[in-house]
């Protein structure tokens, strides 16, 4: 057993979890915005597969989650870039701040 | 045994006739809508005919009696394992002898509309109405239940409501509908708590199953409404007298009568069919069909109903000599006429002979409907040819309306009481149980039944004699033949329905009995006729200026049987200065300031807080990711740290 | 004393974290999308270290070679790489980092306080073969299912993306 345990995993996916949402908070250019959801499914998924490993590692459903999840991701960045070009083709701007037509 | 697909059909027809008439009225050309609304009604009336020919012809039970039969019954809603309300049709003497008298007047009034109403622009609309009221009215004589009968009897005041309001134009015409269906509204609530209550002791809504339960003075269910009671007064008779009040209100007895002489404002043939043969008898048929139990558990109601009959018959009777406008004394007098048939069921006993108030009052509806539709008819082919409702525009018109002349003095003398016309069985026989019964109710029906002649003569010979007479003018016709072919046929009917021998139909228990005509009794309400019929001639049938200078002599009295009696406005006084002021305006203000203010508030509190916040709709995803991600951080800090 | 594996260990969260904060905060947006990359490819490693090769696999040729190459196709097409991004507001990145800092702290605390316990039972085979029997199982443990939910998911996202992004020539 190596002296690094899940603690420090969890440590390190919860680290990136916030690294990712204060770059959803603080960035405005939408790309980059699309650059930190990235950041927040992949903590996630170090979370799954280290529950996996070191908690139940009779299984491999940690491991399924993760790579279901990359696909999802996969399809979730390419939608997103598609919405983003064609924002940035009716607004020719992709400032996020710019994109606030839906309001009361 | 009538057959049910024939009571269902002849039902049903009229309804269908308004369906069509009501929905594509106005598409049918000329006055298609009008003759097919009649052929339907005509077929009814066959077929209603039929009906009560095999019920009364048909097999007889074996205890010689007619039976009370339910060709048909559905259960509408079911509240408990012993407790519904159905929705059925209910054969007895009584509704068989209706049908055939609603279908056969209202076929009369359709044939007469033809000509009456020919041009007018919402002819099918009129038919439609006409056909409604006809298929109320079937389904309120025929019902098996009362609550069924309470259904119909509203839409029957609906009917009422929409053809008493048909020349909406007229301001007078719409408050007289609105007077109308306000009045007999105010009279149902009484009708619908009595339901609730006779039901409720009952437990049963059926008749018949009312009759038997309520009946027998030791059964369990009328042990329970006798020992209940309000005021000192049983449960029973408290649901009897409600059940009254609403049926005094829609046949317009003292002192819920205000609405029909307003309801006038009318087509003449609808006051015919309505106000004077069919709708406005529906309280009496009430009574009558509730009349076991009134007669047998609760004879004090029956008096209430005696009483409100004999008062309505003579207050009536008493304004309609005064009266100026030729609907409105029609009005008053079929005011007169429906409180004699109420105080005939009043004083009437059950069974055999002692039931013979009973067969009067039924007899005395059946020749009624004739004569007094007669009236109205005629009075609408008067009222056509001169285009006024005032007797001062009338006079002398004998030569100018013959057919009607002839017609209307044979209804005159049949509502009189002349031998041999009609109203002479009928009103002899409700005399004769007054007689009976109760002296001084004989003594106020013989002083109203020499008023009837007298009121009645006096409008026949204001109407034909009185002026020069008219000759026949070349311009004016006396009317269509569609008018005049329904004078005609009624006046056969006004003139010889007495010869029908209704006891041996329509008893208090179904059994036929043998009425004899006594003549040493006759003599004396057929002199008052007489003699109210020569005062008449003296007085009328010229010019005279004798009813002036007695009127005048009269002076307070006369104005005030003129004036109504005040009765209309006593009622103004008591909505307007004591409901308006002392209710109404109280209620009005807690509703404008308490509950209005209440939901005021609320809104513009609503209204406060949404304007608040609606800044945080900012259409800024970061804004709403903060709120989010700050929302989750602290639901879990509050539920990690608070409940653990 | 540290043995290797720990020491790996560190390096590879040093990179993680290191790169994806400077993704987050850089003004030049073509270099966080490289540091995007190295936090990526520091994830996979991660997972080599973890002994999940194939996933590792998955997530350098999914993220790396897919995700990260259309972020830097989509930089291109709508940004003039090279000058800096607008920096955020003030107060905007105090009260972010506030709410970052409570949540981490928060989740720092729980994972401190609890006692994870492992099963001990002997690890499955995490081979190529056993997930691709695992994949395609339709039994227990199988993953069939899921696994063509993603692919007409993928398939969707596929159409979608082609509609959303077409050029209408009417409206142009």
């Amino acid at each position: 057993m190596s002296p690094v345990g899940l603690n420090h995993i969890l440590f390190l996916s919860s680290a990136l979890f916030f690294i990712g949402v204060y770059g959803f908070l603080t960035r405005r250019n939408l790309v980059t915005l699309l650059m930190s959801i990235e950041l927040i499914l992949n903590s996630v998924n170090i979370n799954f597969v280290a529950f996996n490993k070191y908690l139940y590692p009779e299984n491999l459903d940690g491991l399924f989650f993760s790579i279901f999840i990359i696909a999802i991701a996969a399809a979730e960045a390419a939608v997103a870039i598609a919405i983003i070009i064609n924002l940035y083709r009716s607004h020719q701007s992709i400032d996020v701040e710019d994109a606030d037509s839906l309001r009361y | 045994m009538p057959d049910t697909r024939v009571i269902l059909i002849l039902l049903f027809l009229p309804l269908l006739s308004f369906l069509i008439n009501g929905l594509f009225g106005r598409k049918l050309p000329g006055s298609l809508g009008g003759l097919l609304a009649t052929a339907t009604l005509f077929v009814s009336f066959l077929l209603s005919l039929s009906a009560a020919y095999s019920y009364f012809f048909g097999s007889v039970g074996i205890t010689g009696a007619y039976e009370t039969l339910i060709p048909f019954q559905v259960t509408w809603l079911q509240f408990s394992e012993s407790f519904s309300i159905n929705m059925g049709i209910l054969a007895d003497p009584i509704s068989m002898m209706m049908i055939v008298v609603v279908t056969f007047i209202s076929l009369m009034v359709h044939v007469f509309s033809l000509g009456y109403m020919k041009g007018e622009e919402r002819f099918a609309t009129y038919y439609s109405f006409l056909s409604l009221f006809t298929f109320s009215m079937l389904g309120l004589v025929l019902s098996s239940n009362i609550f069924q009968t309470y259904i119909f009897w509203e839409l029957v005041g609906v009917s009422s409501f929409l053809l008493i309001g048909y020349y909406y134009q007229k301001p007078s015409a719409v408050a007289a509908s609105k007077k109308a269906f306000i009045v007999t509204r105010f009279a149902d609530l009484g009708f619908l708590i009595g339901i609730l209550i006779l039901s409720y002791y009952g437990k049963s809504f059926d008749f018949v199953t009312l009759t038997e339960r309520l009946v027998p003075a030791a059964s369990t269910y009328s042990q329970a409404a006798a020992a209940a009671g309000f005021l000192g007064i049983s449960a029973l008779t408290w649901a009897l007298v409600l059940i009254f009040v609403g049926g005094a209100g829609k046949s317009a007895m003292f002192p819920l009568h205000i609405w029909l002489p307003d309801a006038m404002e009318g087509p003449t043939p609808v006051s015919a069919l309505i106000h004077a043969a069919t709708m406005v008898v529906a309280g009496v048929y009430l009574v009558a069909r509730l009349f076991p139990i009134f007669s047998l558990a609760c004879p004090g109601a029956l008096d209430v109903v005696a009483w409100t009959g004999i008062i309505s018959a003579l207050f009536a009777a008493l304004i309609a000599c005064t009266q100026t406008d030729i609907k409105r004394v029609l009005a008053y007098s079929t005011m007169s006429q429906i409180g004699y048939m109420m105080f005939a069921l009043g004083v009437s006993g059950y069974g055999a002979e002692e039931g013979l108030g009973y067969m009067a009052a039924m007899f005395h509806l059946f020749t009624h409907a004739m004569f007094k539709a007669l009236l109205f008819l005629g009075a609408g082919v008067i009222i056509h040819y001169v285009h006024s409702n005032d007797l001062k525009d009338m006079g002398g018109l004998r030569k100018a309306l013959p057919i009607t002349g002839a017609t209307f003095l044979i209804a005159c003398l049949a509502i009189a009481g002349i031998p041999p016309f009609s109203g002479f069985f009928s009103k002899e026989e409700i005399l004769l149980s007054a007689y009976n019964s109760n002296y001084t109710i004989y003594i106020i029906a013989l002083i109203t039944a020499g008023l009837t002649a007298f009121y009645m003569f006096r409008l026949y010979f204001s109407i034909f004699w009185n002026k020069p007479q008219v000759s026949a003018n070349e311009h004016k016709h006396e009317g269509t033949l569609s008018m005049l072919i329904p004078l005609l046929i009624l006046a056969v009917f006004a003139a010889f329905s007495g010869f029908i021998p209704f006891s041996s139909f329509v008893t208090s228990d179904g059994i036929p009995f043998e009425t004899h005509l006594h003549l040493e009794f006759s003599i004396l309400p057929v002199l008052l006729s007489v003699s109210g019929i020569a005062i008449a001639w003296r007085y009328y049938k010229k010019p005279s200026t004798v009813p002036a200078s007695v009127s005048q002599k009269t002076g307070s009295l006369y104005r005030t049987i003129n004036k109504k009696f005040y009765i209309d406005e006593i009622y103004l006084f008591v909505t307007k200065k004591l409901v308006f002021q002392l209710i109404a305006r109280p209620a009005a203000w807690f509703d404008k300031t308490i509950v209005d203010g209440m939901m005021n508030t609320a809104a513009a509190a609503a209204q406060v807080f949404s304007l608040s916040i609606s800044g945080l709709q900012s259409g800024k995803l970061q804004h709403y990711a903060y709120y989010f991600i700050g929302g989750a951080i602290g639901l879990a800090i509050l539920f990690i740290y608070s409940i653990a | 004393m540290m043995d290797a594996t720990t020491v790996i260990f560190y390096i590879l969260a040093a990179l993680i974290l290191g790169s994806g904060m400077l993704a987050v905060s850089t003004r030049k947006i073509f270099r966080a999308a490289i540091y995007l990359l190295f936090s990526l490819t520091g994830i996979a490693g991660l997972y080599f270290w973890m002994q999940y090769e194939f996933l590792a696999a998955v997530q350098i040729i999914v993220y790396v070679g897919g995700i990260v190459v259309l972020i830097i196709f989509s930089i291109f097409l709508t940004q003039t790489s090279g000058m800096d991004m607008p920096a955020a507001l003030k107060s905007r990145k105090l009260f972010a980092a506030l709410a970052v800092i409570c949540g981490f702290l928060l989740t720092a605390t729980q994972i401190s306080q609890h006692g994870f316990v492992g099963s001990g039972i002997q690890a499955a085979d995490t081979g190529v073969r056993a997930i691709g029997h695992a994949m395609l199982n339709t039994g227990e443990g199988g993953f069939a299912l899921p696994f063509e939910v993603v692919s007409i998911l993928l398939l969707s996202a596929m159409i979608g993306c082609i509609v959303i992004a077409i050029k209408n020539p009417e409206r142009s």
